[in-house]
């Protein structure tokens, strides 16, 4: 009874189940072994030599106890028979090897002999990795693979792939007997409809946006064939985990991307450009406009003012233009000569032999000028009030007046 | 021990023996054939419990699942003369059994051996009719969907249904790979120069338009103010023309008597003058 424990592993528990050996030697054994147990019943110990119970070589064996053997070998029959199927597996019936059902979770009978049962563990979710292998269980990625990572696209291109695959097993009578080694068969198949999908696909899409699609496509892909071939599995997810140029050419792509950097950047730059100056612009374009203005206030201004001191001469120059007239005119002269260097020359029709030093006298100007410079260094400045900045100059010019005279 | 019970011990034993060589078992994962005197008489025996008579039926049991021909990478030789690495597999399966045994013997790695020349031999007309751009992209179906019929189409002789042909890789020659990495790279660097330069114009673009944009908006400028200057000048004028038009003559006087004080104002000009004028009547 010990050939037929349920639970333990191993998918094959039933010898019957995988061996063509059957029947009465078996039988024979196990009716030995009641024997051997329960000889005592039978007053007799020892272990039989005979097999069979009807042909035993004691005769004091009762009908009484032909029958007995025969229920407890019926009850053992029947009880090896019982197993549990855990949650997550399935187990597959065979009748003499044929199969006949896949039972559910829970505790379940087969009779022994006729038949057996096979335990397939249906929710564990395996994986297989193309083109990488990991360490253990970190998931880490170990080694790559580039006999099974490098693949040609569309356009001729290398490019090199990491593809995980999870399945996991949706028939398990299809997974037993379908096809040999379901597990391998998936790996090949993978590999096959990876390339095949990529040989479709341009290298940029597979590098980039196009990802997802492609591993929606190989997973479509993967399960048709799977399915074609009765491996009783199914595909859960294909994950691309990485999708890159080929190691040799990583550099030139990296620079590519670079200048993809660098074409934002140069816009930028200019756009920070464009910022900088187009607002200066505007500032000196306001400062332009508000100098118009303010030239145009200090025109208008100016002419009215002058105008209004002209019309009110006027005003006084009409009540007595002569007096006025003469007042103005002597003024003016006044204020010229008072300014100025001055010659007079009182000769008439002797112009030709007076002899002026000239020079002599600029230079004299300009030294007198330069004297009256550092005594009043407000004089140069242009000052509204005539009247304070002439009295200074009136005075020292007398005395240049008096010199050049 | 009698003889009676010695005897009957043995016929036991016989029966049991006689009565275990007249049955078998075909599994699920099996096909059987049963012979007799070495001559099949049944094939493509079910799954199951079945009889026979001992020592006149002999049976033989193949796998009936699903195997695999992996065979080993070959080169093979496209239209354009570039070698190709091709890895395949075939996927098949028993489908006659008595021919199955009579052209291989019941061994798969016979078959294996056989189916692989067959494929070789498919692959290589295939491969040798089309481009490399063909077999890695566009025909890859279609060559594995003729090579599943062709094959099937000779391996039925022997018993064989194909399942499927499938292409794993197709890998270039090593140099080819070098010099498809060289143009990958060329292109990679194509692609570099041409962001880069059509950064810069966009760039010098940008900055064209902020340097027309500033030229325009001074100029713009510039216009307004002599416009503002000119409104200024002609009000200027206006208000000018307007008071001084009030007496020419005045005005003549008035604004050339200013002059003369404005414009001899430094001891640096030097006037000889004749004591002639209205200024030097008393003078004298």
């Amino acid at each position: 009874m010990a050939w037929n424990e349920p639970g333990g592993s191993g998918k094959n528990k039933d010898p019957w189940g995988g061996g063509n050996n059957q029947g009465p030697p078996d039988l024979d054994e196990v009716v030995k072994k009641m024997q051997d147990k329960f000889g005592a019943l039978f007053g007799r110990g020892g272990s039989g030599q005979t097999p069979g119970g009807g042909g035993g070589k004691g005769g004091g064996i009762s009908s009484a106890g032909i029958g007995l053997i025969l229920v407890i070998a019926l009850a053992v029959w029947a009880v090896a028979g019982v197993y549990t199927v855990e949650e997550g597996t399935r187990a597959v019936v065979l009748q003499f090897g044929k199969y006949i059902k896949t039972t559910m979770p829970g505790l379940q009978w087969v009779p022994p002999i006729i038949q057996s049962y096979e335990i397939v563990d249906i929710e564990n979710v395996r994986d297989a990795r193309i083109g990488y292998r990991t360490e253990g269980g970190t998931g880490r990625r170990s080694a790559s693979i580039e006999e099974e990572s490098l693949m040609l696209t569309q356009d001729e291109n290398i490019v090199d792939i990491y593809l995980a695959v999870q399945y996991k097993i949706k028939s398990a009578s299809d997974y037993l007997f379908k096809v040999v080694n379901p597990d391998d068969t998936l790996r090949q198949v993978t590999e096959s409809a990876l390339r095949e999908i990529i040989g479709k696909n341009q290298m940029d899409f597979v590098l980039t946006e196009g990802r997802s699609e492609i591993a929606a496509k190989v997973q479509e892909l993967i399960q048709s064939i799977l399915d074609r071939y009765g491996t009783g599995l199914l595909v859960t997810s294909v994950n691309m985990q990485d999708a890159q140029p080929p190691e040799p050419v990583q550099a030139a792509f990296d620079d590519a991307v670079k200048a993809r950097e660098d074409e934002v950047r140069l816009k930028n730059e200019a756009q920070a450009y464009a910022n900088d100056i187009i607002p200066r612009a505007r500032g000196a374009a306001a400062r332009a406009e508000e100098d118009a203005y303010a030239y145009k206030d200090q025109v208008v201004a100016r002419a009215q003012g002058e105008a209004s001191r002209f019309t009110q001469i006027l005003g006084e120059y009409k009540k007595a233009p002569e007096v006025t007239r003469k007042r103005l005119y002597i003024d003016a002269v006044e204020s010229v000569m008072s300014n100025t260097s001055k010659v007079v020359v009182d000769v008439e029709g002797g112009n030709n032999l007076l002899y002026l030093p000239l020079d002599k006298m600029m230079q004299g100007a300009a030294g007198m000028r330069d004297l009256m410079q550092s005594q009043s260094p407000a004089l140069d400045s242009t000052s509204p009030s005539r009247s304070s900045t002439q009295a200074p100059l009136r005075d020292s010019s007398r005395g240049n007046n008096r010199g050049v005279r | 021990m009698t003889q009676g019970k010695m005897i009957s011990l043995i016929l036991i034993v016989v029966i049991l023996i006689v009565g275990s060589m007249s049955f078998f078992i075909v599994e699920e994962r099996q096909k059987a054939i049963l012979f007799k005197f070495r001559e099949a008489v049944s094939t493509d025996i079910e799954p199951g419990f079945h009889w026979k008579i001992p020592f006149v039926n002999d049976v033989r049991k193949f796998d009936a699942r699903v195997q695999t021909m992996d065979a080993q990478p070959e080169r093979y030789l496209t239209n354009e003369k570039k070698n190709v690495i091709v890895d395949s597999f075939v996927k098949w399966k028993i489908d006659n059994v008595s021919k199955f045994y009579t052209a291989t013997g019941g061994d798969t790695d016979r078959a294996n051996v056989r189916l692989s020349q067959i494929v070789k031999d498919g692959l290589r007309g295939e491969f040798g009719k089309r481009t490399i751009r063909d077999v890695v992209s566009g025909e890859r179906k279609l060559i594995m969907d003729i090579l599943t019929v062709e094959v099937n189409k000779q391996a039925q002789e022997f018993g064989i249904d194909i399942v499927e042909v499938r292409i794993k890789r197709i890998d270039l020659d090593k140099q080819i790979s070098e010099s498809v990495y060289r143009r990958m790279e060329a292109e990679r660097q194509r692609v570099a120069k041409e962001l880069r330069a059509q950064g810069e114009q966009e760039a010098e673009t940008l900055r064209a338009k902020a340097d027309r944009e500033r030229t325009v908006i001074i100029a713009d400028a510039y216009r307004k103010a002599e416009e503002i200057r000119g409104e200024g000048d002609r009000e200027a004028a206006n208000i000018y023309a307007v008071a001084y038009s009030k007496d020419k003559e005045f005005y003549g006087f008035y604004r050339s008597i200013n002059a003369y004080r404005n414009t001899f104002a430094s001891k640096e000009d030097i006037l000889i003058l004749q004591p002639k004028s209205e200024f030097f009547q008393y003078f004298k």
